[in-house]
């Protein structure tokens, strides 16, 4: 008899995480939680101005501390061709700064000492001359003539541009415009915010000199292009290199870049022959590392009066910080910005997008999303609701007239991506019965009659998620397939090791769970390790969603060439040939006389003990897993609030998710990620930015003033799913782990902007702060996030 | 985050950390509750020489009311004590609903409210309320104790009026003359956050006139800003829509706000309005259900 796949913890199991355990009781083992013998310890000093030439550097009073053991500073780097490193954007980064900083935070001086109370003293101590020059914090600035020249470092760099890029039919844009009845227009801004994990970046780099081998724990989303990155920096030969990433404290897209600590940690390692540990602190890590977002958006949309979408122009100009060093696969220089608009049925759409160097810490990074992919959506769902509006539509209907509908997939988007598959007038209808929209429209204007702002606000998106396939998706060359390695042991039990790394996501349980499904093995016996380049098959690591989609993939591939293999073992067992052999969960039997039959673990069992002649013995595999697309969830999100005209402060009312993520291999898991990911919508939408003031000060560079959200005054979610199996995936799966990031943010804005209705306001960039909405009511205007900030009034 | 050297002292009364304090000669700093000077201390704001851990002296972490109505509390008495206090939510109705928006949960289990009126930020929730209620600080020194008008003591931006080697030993509320009643409201963008703007009132009335009134203003100036015109402005009359909008209009008026990333100078100027009508108006309702 076939197991019951959900006891052993198979496919849609809502398994309890086995990594909880570990975290739950303390027992978690993060970078900082690991010592080592003779381990000293770094300390960054940091540029406090955005823009500047360096005149000067005395470090005397540094080495004359005790305890102190190495200053490093960019002439010293230099020294060594270390000042500059390459970027995963083909771009150069300053790892310690030589000729001027360029953003505030930028690293100046490394100090190396018995303990970081020293290292953060003698840093103090260090003596730096400036000469301030005129700062750059955002586009305009950046575009204006006789702007100063941010990377002068450079040649050939004449301007602050770091690209022009275009894509999509401009001439057929162009005569889709021609025809409109109306044309619709929109600009915003999606404001500069941080992923924040918990646990902020850090390595501890250990080189030992009698061996020559260089090991590294690193806080890094993608261990093996840290590998590649690292043999190329440091020009150590790759065997030689040991990548560790241990438990991750969140992501979120802020660990795939290299950092300049990392490789200082690195050199300081080499030079010292001892380990040497850095922690980045909380402000370092907010104001220096990878930032998500700011982006100018402005865009229109060509109508027919009957509601029907012609045409789309966008253009983007999108501030990249003062070096381009967020991954981006390298043919899309603006990531998949254009994805936008793809589940809408639309006929031409044109994109440019200009990428600027600007005085700030580099920004761009994935920040929970697929490559730009949030913008994108954003300003999709910010555009469609103007447009219905300006068309007098109901926002849902105008969406259902224009989606592309079930029977149209394969679908061709505008932008030329290929969607394969969806539900999408099915999830909104679902999403709207949920939320009870016809009764909340009347509430809505039965409450305007007392002077009480009610409104609501769709969001629905189709996003591309698990990069790649690898004809299109690169970093920096290396392909972006995945892998997963399986081993079983003669017991039946298992270990299983991806080239992915988890960091809050849960691997270690649907992983099990999918070779489970597979196999039969129960998942309790399964164990899954990733993260050390020693061990794990060579892949590219976990963002954009691609773990799923890709690695999730390669697991469920391994473990079929484990059971064909084991069916060889069976037939062997059964002594029938191969042909004759059938198989159900866990167990392989007669085709003639089911009641003869092998478990899988008897098979493992006999692949070490008792092996036909002519066969390999052990039942190992390695796969590989390039996914012939990308993974299309798609989402709806509906969010109902109250406006306060009082003071600007709204509040949730309702929300309502659905989502539409193909096979679900853990419920538990993906609700878990859809309520992070609405409340980090729930985040952008109400508090989540850092913006900077004119000299280039981040404000924001703690959580005083860079407000994440917290159990208190997040709402709850409401959630519901409508499945559509990825037609290519091994397993139907699709990626979810960035959806509710991804659409959520409109959902909460649209519904302010419909409550708001009729005031003539069209747009408040995000975030709502409640003084930025009372703004808009009272004066009727709207509010654009546009820098310079004020500070005085 | 990793403070400068400093040394500990953990005195077991308050004649020993009143000399410890003497001895650091202005460089020694009271520990409290540690919400506001671990934070500054990690971020190398401050450097003192040496902490004066004040937290195991016993008998400090008192709330007690007197028989005329007097409050203290206790230097060591903590937010979250405050918070579920059933005196303060019989008796002390500006104080029950200042309590559960000071910070978050967290910081309020460790925080006091005497350590955050000799913080003195002008985003301290505390010293609004005590300048509302016309509170006093007492203080004691090597020379013995003396007590400060919660509105004298705060002297600027995180100064107040003691002396390098004075503790404040508990802030009083004093004993009210009429019915006391009156609010807090605040503008915060997020739980545990400080105030975009807060409002204070606190008025007791006798025979359905008000009789004193007070009216203390967070986040809206360079220190906590005790709106006294506004307050004279509703005592000796009725509450009424009129004299509300009025006093309403002159705190608006004391606020001293600028213009930063929270918002800008009017719009926190009209928080204060909306806060003073917003509470004054529930004080109506009260009367008018008490009646
Ligand atoms: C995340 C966070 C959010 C916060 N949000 C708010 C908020 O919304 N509203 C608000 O009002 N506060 C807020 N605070 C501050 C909090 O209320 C503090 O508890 C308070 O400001 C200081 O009290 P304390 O006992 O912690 O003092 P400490 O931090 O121990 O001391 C503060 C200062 O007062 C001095 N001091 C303390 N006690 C005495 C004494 N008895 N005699 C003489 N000097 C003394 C200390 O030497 C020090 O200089 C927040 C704090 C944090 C960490």
């Amino acid at each position: 008899m076939s197991l019951d796949e959900i006891k052993i913890g198979g496919m849609g199991a809502s398994r309890r995480r086995v990594e909880d355990n570990r975290f739950i009781r303390g027992k978690g083992n993060y970078v900082d939680d690991i010592v080592l013998p003779g381990m000293l310890h770094m300390e960054i000093l940091r540029s406090p101005l955005a823009h500047a030439r360096i005149k000067s550097i005395d470090t005397s009073k540094a080495w004359a501390i005790p305890g102190v053991r190495l200053v490093m500073t960019g002439e010293m780097m230099a020294s060594r061709n270390l000042a500059w490193m390459p970027t995963l954007s083909y771009d150069t980064q300053a790892v310690l700064a030589t000729d001027k900083v360029r953003f505030q935070g930028q690293e100046v001086a490394c100090v190396i000492a018995d303990d970081p109370y020293i290292a953060k003293d003698a840093c103090e101590a260090i003596v730096v001359d400036y000469e301030p020059l005129p700062v750059v914090v955002n586009p305009v600035q950046a575009m204006a003539p006789g702007a100063p020249l941010i990377r002068d470092d450079k040649e050939n760099q004449h301007d602050n541009v770091v690209f022009d890029w275009e894509v999509g039919d401009k001439d057929g844009t162009e005569k889709a415009f021609a025809q409109a009845d109306v044309v619709s227009k929109l600009e915003l801004h999606y404001p500069r915010s941080h992923p924040s994990p918990l646990e902020t970046c850090g390595s501890i780099a250990d080189f030992d000199r009698a061996t020559s081998k260089l090991t590294v724990y690193m806080t890094t989303q993608a261990p093996h292009i840290i590998r590649a990155a690292v043999a190329m920096v440091a020009e150590l030969p790759e065997h030689m290199i040991r990548i560790v990433s241990p438990d991750l404290g969140g992501g979120f897209g802020n660990k795939v870049p290299v950092y300049p600590g990392y490789v200082a940690s690195i050199l300081a390692s080499i030079l010292l022959e001892r380990p040497v540990k850095w922690i980045e602190d909380k402000t370092g890590n907010l104001i220096s590392t990878g930032f998500g977002r700011d982006v100018y958006l402005r865009g229109e949309m060509a109508l027919r009066k009957d509601g029907k979408i012609l045409g789309v122009r966008m253009h983007t100009d999108s501030d990249h910080g003062a070096f381009f060093s967020d991954a981006q696969p390298s043919k899309f220089k603006i990531g998949l910005m254009h994805s936008a608009f793809a589940c809408y049925d639309i006929p031409a759409a044109h994109l440019t997008a200009r990428g600027l160097y600007t005085n700030k810490a580099p920004g761009g990074v994935a920040y929970r999303c697929s490559f730009r992919v949030t913008e994108a959506m954003f300003f999709q769902e910010r555009m469609v609701q103007a447009a219905a509006d300006d068309l007098g539509m109901d926002q849902a209907e105008f969406r259902r007239l224009n989606f592309v509908r079930d029977e149209d997939f394969p679908h061709r988007t505008a932008f030329g991506f290929l969607t394969d598959s969806g539900q999408y007038a099915k999830c909104l209808d679902v999403g709207l019965e949920a939320i009870g929209y016809k009764d909340f429209l009347k509430q809505k204007e039965e409450a305007k009659k007392r002077g009480r702002l009610l409104g609501i606000g769709i969001s629905t998106m189709t996003e591309p998620l698990g990069a790649g396939n690898s004809r299109e998706y690169d970093i920096l060359g290396i392909k972006m397939f995945d892998s997963a390695e399986l081993r079983v042991h003669m017991s039946g039990k298992a270990i299983l090791r991806t080239g992915a790394k988890s960091q809050g996501q849960g691997h270690e349980t649907t992983w099990a769970q999918i070779v489970a499904h597979e196999l039969g093995i129960p998942a309790d016996d399964i164990t899954v390790e990733e993260g050390d380049t020693d061990t794990a098959p060579f892949g590219m690591g976990t963002y954009a969603s691609r773990s799923t989609p890709v690695a999730g993939a390669a697991v469920a591939m391994v473990s079929r060439k484990i059971r064909a293999k084991a069916r060889k073992l069976a037939a062997h067992l059964l002594e029938v040939s191969e042909e004759d052999v059938e198989w159900e969960l866990g167990r392989f039997y007669v085709r003639s006389s089911p009641d003869r039959g092998v478990t899988i673990q008897d098979c493992a069992n006999a692949a070490y003990s008792n092996m036909p002649d002519g066969l390999e013995p052990g039942l190992e595999n390695t796969a590989y897993y390039d996914p012939p697309n990308l993974t299309w969830p798609f989402a709806c999100y509906i969010a109902t609030v109250e406006v306060d005209p009082g003071t600007g402060v709204w509040d949730v009312l309702n929300v309502v998710a659905v989502d539409d993520c193909g096979v679900r291999i853990n419920p538990m898991i993906v609700e878990g990620q859809i309520m992070g990911g609405l409340t980090e919508a729930y985040a952008m939408a109400s508090m989540q930015f850092i913006t900077f003031d004119a000299e280039g000060n981040c404000v924001g560079s703690n959580y005083m003033d860079y407000l994440l959200p917290t159990a208190w005054e997040t709402p709850g979610f409401e959630l519901h799913e409508v499945v559509t199996p990825c037609p290519h995936h091994p397993i139907g799966a699709k990626g979810i782990g960035e959806c509710a990031t991804v659409g959520g943010p409109a959902a909460f804005v649209n519904a302010v902007m419909d409550a708001l209705k009729g005031t003539g306001v069209r747009n408040i960039d995000m975030p709502l702060l409640p003084d930025r909405v009372y703004e808009a009511f009272t004066t009727r205007r709207d509010i654009s996030g546009m820098p310079p900030v004020k500070t005085e009034d | 985050m990793y403070p400068t050297r400093f040394n500990y002292e953990s005195p077991k009364s308050i004649a020993e950390a009143i000399a410890l304090l003497h001895q650091g000669g202005g460089e020694a700093k009271i520990l409290a509750g540690g919400q506001s000077l671990v934070p500054m201390m990690r971020l190398r704001f401050a450097a003192p020489e040496m902490i004066v851990d004040i937290n195991n002296i016993p008998g400090l972490d008192y709330l007690t009311v007197d028989a005329d109505g007097t409050i203290h509390i206790g230097a060591l008495c903590r937010h979250s004590d405050l918070e579920k206090s059933s005196l303060l939510m019989a008796h002390q109705p500006t104080m029950a609903a200042a309590a559960p928006v000071i910070a978050d949960p967290i910081v309020r289990n460790r925080g006091t409210l005497v350590g955050s009126l000799c913080h003195a930020d002008p985003q301290g929730d505390w010293s609004s309320v005590m300048m509302a209620l016309g509170g006093i600080v007492v203080a004691q020194g090597p020379n013995g104790r003396r007590s400060i008008p919660a509105a004298d003591f705060v002297k600027g931006p995180f100064q107040n009026m003691l002396a390098f080697d004075e503790i404040a030993i508990e802030a009083i509320v004093p004993a009210p003359k009429g019915i006391p009643n009156g609010g807090y409201l605040k503008l915060e963008r997020r739980v545990g956050d400080f105030a975009t703007a807060g409002v204070a009132v606190a008025v007791e009335s006798s025979q359905g006139l008000i009789i004193r009134a007070g009216i203390g203003l967070t986040g809206v100036g360079g220190s906590t800003i005790n709106a006294t015109a506004a307050a004279q402005s509703l005592v000796g009359a009725p509450l009424t829509a009129g004299s509300i909008a009025h006093a309403a209009d002159l705190a608006a008026q004391a606020a001293q706000p600028r213009s930063d990333h929270r918002g800008s100078a009017s719009y926190k100027r009209q928080i204060v309005k909306t806060f003073v009508v917003r509470i004054l108006s529930g004080v109506v309702e009260s009367m008018e259900r008490a009646a």
